[in-house]
């Protein structure tokens, strides 16, 4: 075995080889940097696009509106206006034209349509606060309709530019904070549209399913990690669970759409239906990080339970469910906002229907958040891609706020043992 | 008696039970020593008078609506219906909503007459089955609460009632996807008999429009899941890894071997949000800003079919979304790689990427290999990405540029129009989503049998 000479490491050929090395791996590592600036600068460009085009949705302008009421085809009498069915009489007299030729008396017969179903809402709500008002002509401030409101934000076609620039010249335009867009609900007419509706069918869906999958998901876990044997059944209900924790979501919608819809007959778009079935999505989730939770949990303080004589039962529920509980409520809530995203389970069981009116209960149709994007988004009329991006802010919002609880649970309350 | 009040008072009496109970034990303690506590009593007590009346409960709700219909049309109203189902069924309806209250008047004039005996009925029914309820859950309260003695072992009883609860709970998850493979089976098995189950796994042309009158042009009915199966795997398993693999690997390769651990703590999270972004927000995302961008593009570069609906606008917003998963799975898998064999190789004199290229990463290929097929699986089930920004029309093509449609897609579009149950479009889209059930299950087994089949266990 006869050895060769040994490497001279000085020699340019040598040198040559390091350098090369050395190159390689400084482009490794930019490719690395590369990788997460990549990842980094998209998630900004997302969240910056949507806030430019979104933020717009939370401004409207109102333009000032000369409107006599004596001269007006309105035959409302004030002193009717008193009592709790004021709001009904208002809205079935007929404002919308009442508008519309005080619009055309003000800024001429282009001006006919100016205002929509928003300044409908907003004169109805004025007239009711205060009926003396239709004794008089008084120049009301009131939000214009969805075409002048484009044309005052953008570009637009060339009568509604005509318009605001009129407008403009008068001093008859302004812009306010978009109270309408949080209190009101779904709408034809993208000026008068609002998440209200959709937020409070969330939060009845959610409400469902936290009832339903934290309970249930809680109670697996611990069978699971406490009192299950070893034994085929324990080994399917294991293999059930990480398998549904798998499934796509709007699997779930379909099972949801055969069995709660066409089975057991419950109403469609409900609330109570949208809820039980992100609650079967979600509980797999839950046990999960309830089981990890769990075991996390020290022997020794089970055995100091049982030591003093407590029985199987009361150990858990005395002693580890409570010590495991800030990791099973963070597990929970991440669960929670992600189903409070998921939209495609929903439009399988229904919850796609123009709902122009909040629910009154979890069996009133109703929508969430996620569908209400996924329907304002197929919507041509240009004053809805502002609309959809601010209902995407206010959802980006709230999960933010969900994931921000998450997290403050894992670092305040969760022990390291 | 409405149901709800029913079990309103099921609840009262079992805690009333309980609260006797309860007193019971206590006042026996004052006698000699209990072997369980007075609570115990108590519990027990009001479990046994809750738990079958609620389950005798829960059987009674649904069977109830189907008496009342029975009874309903066997009234002297019901047998003057129409006897053509569609017709009575739309009636019958309508005079349900009258009769709860949610409209004043229906477009039959037969429904009014029907609502107050539907009214009278479902008064009836419920009377029966929340008195029935009720009765044993009185019943069941004496039983119990006659055992209540100073000897009686009341703890033992209620935790194994408890124990029936946790197993209940524990077996709502086979329950559930027992429910789904249930469900899919049956609803395609009726899809099949519609259809040739052979031309739908094989068939290569999808247009689900069946046509309403014999000369309509371009509605052939077809169901060939070909087309859609290759482009969800075109979009997911091609276009989005892609984007996804490199992309993932390279972060968590980056994060966990050569940034600051401070850099790390602030890289990690954000890397994060990404995957709790909902999925609604990408689809639009990838509609309005990153397709426009895609077709101009294609134009660009000569393809003058750039669809506005290209696969390849979806196929990378979804490979964004896939890269935190990626990237975690990967992050656990070079992390479960031991200290000594990186020391090993960069003591030999290699530097950190020809560690990470011919020691770290063979060493985790599996770990890897079993996250990215997981990842497949997650973007094949991919819906709303897809919605919003892929095509409808079913291509077979292999032009990152042309639209491609999806299962997914598919099956919304399927359900979400306005058609009857059982049409064969419906029951189309569960087959589809057996299909999808399948890929997606068959995609985890093998992903599950790749980590613990070829994964080393260090020490």
């Amino acid at each position: 075995m006869s050895s060769s000479a040994p490497t001279r490491w000085t020699e340019p050929e040598m040198h040559k080889r390091v350098r090369r090395r050395y190159a390689s791996e400084r482009r490794f590592r930019a490719f690395g940097f590369a990788a997460v600036s990549i990842s980094v600068l998209f998630l900004a460009f997302l969240l910056v696009s949507m806030g430019s085009k979104g933020l717009g949705g939370f401004v409207q302008y109102q333009a000032a509106l000369p409107i006599d009421f004596a001269k007006s085809s309105l035959f409302l009498d004030p002193a009717t206006l008193r009592g709790p069915d004021a709001a009904q009489t208002v809205a079935s007299a007929d404002l919308e034209t009442a508008i519309s030729q005080a619009a055309t008396a003000a800024y001429g017969p282009d001006a006919a349509e100016m205002f929509g179903d928003a300044a409908v809402n907003v004169l109805t709500r004025k007239i009711v606060a205060d009926p003396n008002i239709l004794t008089g002509a008084p120049t009301l401030w009131l939000p214009v309709g969805s075409k002048v409101d484009v044309a005052a934000k953008h570009e637009a076609d060339a009568a509604s530019e005509h318009l605001v620039n009129v407008l403009k010249s008068r001093n008859a335009l302004r812009s306010a904070f978009n109270m309408e867009f949080l209190t009101q609900s779904d709408s034809t007419d993208p000026s008068a549209v609002g998440v209200w509706g959709a937020l409070k069918g969330t939060f009845l869906t959610i409400l469902v399913t936290i009832g339903l999958a934290f309970p249930v998901g809680v109670l697996a876990a611990v069978y699971l990690e406490e009192f299950a044997a070893r034994n085929r059944w324990t080994d399917a209900i294991e293999v059930s669970i990480n398998n549904l924790a798998a499934v796509p979501s709007i699997i779930f919608g379909l099972l949801g759409l055969a069995v709660f819809l066409n089975i057991m007959d419950l109403p469609r778009s409900a609330p109570l239906v949208g809820g039980l079935t992100l609650a079967l999505m979600t509980m797999p989730v839950i046990v999960i990080a309830g089981r990890n939770a769990i075991k996390t949990v020290p022997p020794s303080i089970r055995d100091a339970a049982l030591g003093v004589g407590a029985s199987k039962m009361q150990v858990v529920f005395h002693h580890v469910l409570p010590l495991a509980l800030p990791g099973i409520l963070t597990g929970t809530i991440i669960g929670m906002a992600r189903a409070l995203g998921e939209t495609a389970p929903l439009l399988m069981i229904g919850m796609r229907a123009f709902i122009a009116a909040p629910p009154t209960g979890i069996s009133a149709p109703a929508t969430v958040l996620p569908v209400q994007i996924f329907l304002w988004s197929d919507e041509v009329d240009r004053g809805f891609v502002e609309k959809t991006s601010a209902a995407i802010i206010v959802l980006l919002l709230f999960m933010l706020v969900m994931n921000g609880l998450a997290i403050y649970l894992r670092n305040h309350f969760e022990r390291r043992w | 008696m409405s149901l709800g009040l029913a079990l309103l008072a099921i609840l009262i009496v079992a805690f009333g039970a309980g609260w006797l109970g309860f007193g019971r034990a206590r006042r026996l303690r004052t006698v000699g020593r209990l072997h369980s506590l007075p609570s115990y009593h108590g519990a027990y007590v009001a479990l046994w008078a809750a738990i079958p009346a609620l389950l005798l409960l829960a059987a009674w709700a649904p069977m109830q609506s189907r008496l009342v219909d029975q009874a309903v049309l066997a009234s002297p109203e019901g047998r003057a219906l129409p006897t053509v189902e569609m017709q009575r069924d739309s009636i019958l309806s309508e005079a349900r909503e009258i009769a709860s209250g949610e409209r004043a008047q229906g477009f039959n004039p037969e429904s009014s007459t029907l609502a107050p005996r539907i009214v009278k009925e479902q008064s009836r029914f419920a009377l029966m089955g929340g008195a029935a309820t009720l009765l044993v859950a009185l019943v069941a309260a004496v039983l119990a609460s006659r055992r209540t003695s100073a000897q009686f072992r009341a703890r033992t009883g209620v935790e194994r009632w408890f124990m029936v609860v946790l197993f209940a709970a524990s077996l709502i998850a086979i329950l559930t996807t027992l429910g789904i493979l249930l469900s899919l089976m049956f609803e395609s098995l009726r899809f099949f008999r519609l259809y040739p189950a052979t031309s739908f796994i094989f068939g290569l042309e999808w247009s689900p429009q069946t046509a309403i009158r014999a000369d309509q042009a371009g509605s052939s009915g077809a169901f060939g899941s070909i087309p859609l199966l290759w482009g969800t795997f075109f979009i997911g398993a091609i276009i989005a890894m892609v984007v996804a693999i490199p992309l993932g690997l390279m972060s968590a390769i980056y994060l966990t071997q050569y940034a600051h651990p401070r850099v790390r703590t602030w890289l990690k999270p954000i890397l994060e949000i990404l995957a709790g972004v909902p999925t609604v927000v990408y689809g639009y995302f990838a509609a309005l800003t990153v397709a426009p961008m895609v077709r101009s593009l294609g134009i660009a570069l000569g393809v003058t079919s750039a669809s506005s609906e290209s696969a390849l606008a979806a196929g990378s917003v979804m490979g964004i979304m896939i890269i935190p998963f990626i990237s975690s799975m990967a992050d656990d898998s070079i992390a479960a790689v031991p200290q000594a064999m990186r020391d090993g190789s960069l003591a030999m004199g290699a530097t950190k990427s020809e560690t990470i290229r011919r020691v770290l990463l063979p060493a985790a290929l599996p770990g890897v290999m079993g996250g990215i097929l997981l990842a497949v699986s997650r973007a094949i089930g991919e819906t709303m990405i897809v919605v919003m920004a892929a095509g409808l029309a079913a291509n077979l093509t292999a032009n990152p540029f042309a639209s491609v449609t999806t299962v997914t897609v598919q099956i919304v579009q399927l359900l979400t129009g306005d058609q009857e149950f059982d049409s064969a479009k419906t029951l189309a889209a569960f087959a589809l989503g057996l299909a999808l059930f399948l890929i997606t299950l068959l995609l985890n087994l093998i992903a599950l049998h790749i980590v613990r089949r070829y994964q080393e266990q260090y020490e």
